[in-house]
């Protein structure tokens, strides 16, 4: 029975800060380039809620058995985000999730796994995020390297739009990149034994014996996705298994986006694929603590998942950091000056009474008069009717700035804070806060969407909610 | 059967501290300074108190205001050292000056007691930041979590423009000339905190705290205290033959919903509108531009005094701006708005505001001005507007105040 993906979704922050920015502070040498940061709000756990939205955008998600989450940077150390994840984009109960820790390669890991309890039939439809908000230490070369960004893969064994032909994989033990529990930043050992008896070695290995179980060559692949560790790295790779660098391999984002960590391969993959034409085979390989690789073949199916904003429309639309301090607050890299106001309210009993509105965006239509209640009351706001409502999905509504406010009194990261109340198309009153925006460009009467982000850090707790944001193209 | 309030309930002595930021003074120095004030103006001692109303928004637990006055009756109490009377809290957030006033009313219309204290007062400046801390008024960890009351606020001047179609800068300038007739007034009162004239230039200029509100459209974040000694009507000419009396009392709570309903604009007062409407008809007011000789209206931020009038009535909606462009609003204008400088220039310690506005009419009443270049000609008739929460979820007190016949 042919299992494969069905649909595939990814995420790019609007963010991005470009490689003179960080020059102009630390001197020194960069490529031109840029690299997707994260806003304060964002991490990995939301950066995977919009991978994951985008990939089922027009996908019945009543379906969907299983959420596996692959990054290298959870939310908590000690809290599972694929259970917070599927609570926001509503899955239904009786599900398993896990997240994949620890691992560069999480994501083609989630993959396999999924792909297991497909075949064992105990799954027919999984899902698989992957995301990354690495922090690399300032003034260093990651620092020029990272940035953040999420993709996201439906499997399923129905409707299949990459059919997965054939896979190879190998465990390592070896050690390039590390970050023990008690370190701030990410460390590696001198490059050369990195790259050339790590990663060269590794990925070729895998590669190659992919080809030889399965008796392929490079000639047999229309396009080749493969992890890269640098630009100049990645070239070599396609040199050694003889690739075509030009026609046949995928551009690993480097100098757009970054190296988004365990979201970096399957990024590049959703790239490889938004081109992909039906029957094209694909090459698609995976590095970290070993290696796993795939025969890939795009179907006919292909064309119909094609309205994603995926890779390319993300990219497209992008605000620069204006500045390194800019970056320095998103990241939270600096000792501030403590906050003389009390601290953010925050309440666990709350937050879990509220769960069905606060995560899944489920607001209220009163069975009496029609009307939408957000956030839910248990008497209708228009018609005083009790307890007599239906339960709606709101956050895939678009919706008008009806009129905003832009705070500087408030304690926020970055100033001002945007309150706004939004009408929603369909009817609704939302009312939250805008973010991605440039102050200066705000009106009423603009178009918004929703957008699941981090409001505060009050109670240590990632005190989570829908914001609104300007339209992404 | 429910009866009017008209003519039932007379204040007879008033006290109102020095506002500011009073580093010199804690709470209980507030009190004293006002409620004393109030005996020696009624005549009266302490013992012939035999109620207080105390009211202060007191340590709120989820909202971020700080204010350093207690949670019980003690607040007055243990500073007035009244001995073992009954003292209750008001709470309701800014509006809880005019709501103590009013349950003291209904206390005297019930002739439970013969004598009462209300006192209002807060102690903000203890708080160790500027502005009010980020409100808690959904008591909900994200649910507009973090908004401040000039974000609130904010919300109503926006959408002010865009429904009439003002240009941003012609905004600011409508709300600018509000700022700059308040302090004009305040700088001309005694005991305002802000004391300092200001142009349409300076107040566009001023640093954005709230856009489209500027430092110069948010009232002042004061410490204060007001009191009043209230007794029924028939036994004020006991203590004084210039004594005030409450014409009308309203109170309206909107139920939250502006942030909900689709059909809430923003640039109306629903609760004000209520608010008013009762207290007009206790007190017999058909058309309160023509019948009111002052108002002070609630101005925590300039864009309020706009639109609480056009709630209020004293001008039609939409057309706030005449009438401030025109000068209908200043002391030689059709009806003095603010007379005192308003919260904006006078000052807003929280729980004290309705107190405080209601002294300014009484000292008006009297002919008591301090600065005789304030008093009004033979005012007869005024209105005290005092409201709390924000746009979409409002409270409102309204008492409208004449002289005896």
């Amino acid at each position: 029975m042919p299992v494969g993906i069905t649909s595939y979704g990814a995420y790019i922050p609007i963010y991005r800060l470009s490689t003179q920015t960080l020059t102009q502070v630390w001197g020194g040498f960069a490529a031109p380039g840029e690299k997707a940061v994260a806003n304060w709000d964002e991490d990995s756990l939301t950066m995977a809620v919009e991978a994951i939205i985008d990939c089922l955008n027009g996908m019945d998600r009543e379906l969907v058995d299983g959420l596996y989450f692959a990054t290298t940077t959870p939310a908590y150390r000690e809290k599972q985000s694929a259970s917070i994840m599927a609570k926001v984009v509503d899955l239904h109960r009786d599900i398993v999730t896990m997240d994949i820790a620890n691992s560069l390669r999480g994501g083609s890991i989630a993959m396999k796994a999924a792909l297991d309890a497909i075949n064992a039939g105990s799954a027919k439809n999984f899902l698989v995020a992957a995301a990354d908000c690495r922090v690399p230490a300032p003034d260093s070369t990651f620092e020029q390297l990272f940035g953040d960004g999420a993709a996201a893969l439906l499997l399923g064994d129905a409707d299949i739009a990459v059919e997965i032909e054939g896979s190879h994989t190998i465990f390592s033990d070896f050690i390039d990149t590390w970050r023990r529990e008690e370190d701030r930043y990410i460390q590696a050992w001198e490059d050369r034994f990195i790259i050339e008896e790590g990663y060269l070695a590794h990925l070729v290995e895998a590669i190659s014996g992919l080809f030889k179980k399965y008796n392929v060559t490079p000639k047999d692949f229309a396009k080749a996705v493969f992890y890269a560790y640098d630009s100049r790295r990645h070239a070599e790779i396609a040199r050694r298994l003889g690739f075509d660098l030009k026609t046949q391999v995928q551009d690993p984002l480097l100098s757009a986006i970054g190296h988004t960590g365990t979201a970096s391969a399957l990024m590049m993959l959703v790239a490889a694929l938004e081109e992909a034409k039906p029957g094209d085979r694909i090459l698609f390989a995976n590095y970290g603590d070993g290696a796993d690789t795939f025969i890939l073949r795009v179907t006919d199916q292909i064309e119909k998942v094609r309205d994603r904003r995926g890779i390319k429309r993300h990219l497209a639309s992008k605000m620069m950091a204006p500045n390194y301090g800019k970056y320095l607050h998103f990241r939270n890299l600096m000792e501030w000056l403590p906050v003389r106001q009390p601290p953010k309210y925050a309440a666990l009993t709350v937050s879990w009474r509220d769960r069905d509105w606060i995560l899944s965006c489920r607001g209220y239509k009163c069975k009496h008069c029609g009307n939408i209640i957000f956030p839910p009351q248990r008497v209708c706001s228009y018609c005083q009717a009790k307890d007599d409502f239906e339960e709606v999905k709101l956050s895939d509504k678009k919706g008008t700035l009806f009129t905003y406010s832009l705070d500087n009194l408030g304690v926020t990261v970055d100033p001002p804070s945007v309150y706004a109340i939004v009408d929603l198309e369909g009817g609704g009153r939302f009312a939250t806060i805008l973010t991605d925006r440039d102050p200066e460009k705000i009106t009423p009467d603009m178009r918004v969407e929703l957008t699941f982000r981090n409001f505060h850090e009050g109670q240590n707790i990632h005190n989570y909610f829908w914001k609104c944001r300007p339209i992404r193209a | 059967m429910a009866e009017s309030m008209k003519d039932k309930v007379a204040i007879v002595g008033m006290g109102c501290s020095k506002f500011g930021e009073r580093w010199d003074a804690g709470h209980a120095d507030l009190v004293i300074e006002a409620a004393y004030e109030a005996y020696e103006d009624a005549g009266v001692e302490p013992k012939d108190i035999d109620a207080a109303w105390y009211g202060t928004i007191g340590n709120l637990g989820i909202s971020g205001i700080i204010t350093s006055s207690p949670m019980t009756g003690a607040g007055l109490a243990a500073p007035l050292k009244l001995q073992y009377k009954p003292v209750t809290h008001v709470e309701n957030a800014c509006g809880t000056g005019e709501d103590a006033l009013r349950n003291a009313a209904f206390s005297l219309a019930a002739k439970a007691y013969d004598l009462v204290l209300v006192v209002g007062v807060e102690k903000l400046k203890d708080a160790g930041f500027g502005g009010l801390g980020e409100l808690g008024l959904y008591c909900n960890p994200v649910y507009m979590g973090g908004i401040t009351a000039p974000g609130y606020y904010a919300l109503a001047a926006t959408r002010y423009f865009r429904k009439y179609g003002i240009a941003p800068q012609d905004g600011k300038r409508m709300l600018a000339m509000v700022s700059v007739k308040s302090h004009h007034n305040g700088a001309r009162n005694p005991k305002a905190h802000l004391r300092r004239e200001v142009t349409v230039e300076q107040v566009m200029n001023a640093p954005i705290i709230s856009w489209p509100l500027g430092l110069f459209d948010c009232c002042g974040v004061t410490d204060g205290a007001a009191a009043a000694i209230l007794c029924r009507a028939e036994d004020a000419k006991h203590y004084r033959d210039d004594y005030m009396l409450i014409k009308g009392l309203g109170l309206s709570i909107g139920p939250g919903q502006g942030s909900i309903r689709t059909d809430y604009d923003y640039t109306f007062w629903d609760e004000t509108y209520y608010a008013s409407r009762e207290a007009y008809a206790q007190a017999g007011i058909n058309n309160p531009r023509k019948e009111l000789d002052l108002v002070e209206n609630h101005d925590c931020f300039s864009i309020s005094e706009l639109i609480a009038c056009e709630s209020l009535g004293i001008c039609e909606r939409g057309h706030a701006r005449e009438d401030i462009e025109s000068g209908a609003w200043t002391q030689e204008g059709e009806i003095p708005i603010n007379l005192s400088g308003g919260l904006k220039s006078f000052g807003h310690p929280i729980g004290a505001s309705g107190c405080r506005e209601s002294y300014e009419i009484y000292k008006q009443f009297q002919g008591k001005a301090e600065d005789s270049s304030r008093q009004l000609k033979n005012p007869r008739m005024g209105m005290v507007h005092n409201q709390g929460g924000g746009p979409g979820m409002f409270m409102c007190a309204v008492c409208v105040y004449g002289l005896p016949q």
